[in-house]
């Protein structure tokens, strides 16, 4: 099968600073796959490289056999940390313009997703609480029919509601198709809707794994085991 | 429908137990309809695939069977049932024999606190 995702040795720096150091890895269609990492390990800059925002030093980024860039963006739909909306914006006016500036956005989707996460149509974007903004952010992010989605940090800051909340619409709403990263380093909750992991730490990747793989072997669970591999941090 | 998962475990095995316990206890029929995988995975929050992986292995033990087009049933064979109460019976007892022999207890002192310990519950049943 030809991977969703695919890193070939990327590498990238900033300045004298190396953020990803020769990481490669496949994500196969159907999985959802959890970035883990510490702050600062890299796994932002991992997302944007593979959102086609920022581009590799060197090495190969392909997204469905296709180099990441402008003809990628089509097929990835990418929640970044960042807000996705502008002050000014109701939550409709929010769908409006992920609908204009997306083809593959797919309105009943949204309309169904804004329903299961108890948003308003008519309620102003910026009085929103965190969790209702995360909520919005995974409904615009999730409302595209996109090849690969890239979910960062969806449940940091929000309360345990919200984030069961999160949960829920990613198991509800991703397709077989597709592939889903999710980078956190929130684990007890979430690690449970994950296929696999990769480990990323001080830009190299430690470790990729099926998650049930790491239940077995090491008679641990992810959280566990993020906090022996991160404990020197 | 929940369980409280133990994240040290494979979560497909403790979902596994989690459908044989509710065969054992009636609430699932022989016969019965299963939900399927999407719908169970957003109920126990968990990975679509780990729920897949549930019911291939389910199947393997036949205690789960797919009717192509129609969805997954629970066996309709009620001595496959029995069997699969009396293995989760033997793996409790197992567990637990275990666990009086790393305290220090003989086995016959393990019947007789078992048999004590049976008693007491009744009598507080009655």
């Amino acid at each position: 099968m030809k991977p969703i995702l695919e890193f070939r040795d990327v590498v990238k720096k900033y300045g004298a600073k190396t953020a990803v150091n020769q990481v490669s890895f496949q994500i196969q269609p159907g999985k959802i796959v959890g970035l883990l990492g510490s702050n600062g390990s890299g796994k932002s800059t991992m997302m944007k490289i593979a959102a086609g925002i920022t581009h590799p030093t060197s090495g190969q980024v392909l997204i469905d056999g296709i180099a990441a860039g402008i003809e990628t963006k089509v097929i990835t739909s990418f929640m970044p940390d960042s807000s996705l909306t502008e002050d000014w914006m109701k939550v409709k006016d929010a769908i409006a313009f992920y609908q204009d500036n997306y083809a593959d956005f797919d309105p009943a989707k949204a309309k169904d997703m804004l329903d299961f996460m108890k948003l308003n149509n008519n309620d102003r974007v910026n009085i929103l609480s965190k969790g209702m903004k995360e909520r919005l952010q995974l409904t615009l992010t999730l409302s595209r029919n996109a090849k690969l989605y890239m979910l960062d940090e969806p449940i940091g800051g929000v309360d345990p509601v919200a984030r069961g909340k999160i949960l829920d619409a990613i198991v509800e709403y991703y397709n077989e198709e597709s592939s889903i990263v999710i980078s956190t380093h929130l684990l007890q909750d979430i690690e449970r809707i994950f296929d696999e992991v990769i480990l990323v730490k001080n830009g190299k990747l430690l470790l990729q794994d099926e998650v049930e793989n790491i239940r077995i072997n090491h008679k641990k669970s992810i959280d566990e085991l993020f906090k022996e591999v991160y404990a020197e941090c | 429908m929940a369980i409280e998962f133990d994240n040290n475990l494979p979560i497909y095995l403790q979902v596994m137990d989690y459908i044989k316990k509710q065969i054992i206890a009636g609430h699932l029929k022989p016969g019965d309809k299963i939900i399927s995988v999407r719908e169970m995975a957003a109920e126990l929050q968990i990975n679509p695939n780990t729920i897949q992986r549930t019911f291939q292995e389910l199947e393997r033990e036949l205690i789960v069977e797919t009717r192509r087009g129609l969805g997954r049933y629970v066996t309709s064979e009620e001595t496959k049932i029995m069997e699969i109460k009396k293995d989760m019976a033997s793996n409790l007892l197992d567990h637990f024999i275990q666990g009086m022999q790393e305290l220090g207890f003989d086995n016959v002192d393990i019947v007789k606190i078992v048999a004590h310990a049976v008693n007491e519950s009744n009598d507080e049943q009655e």
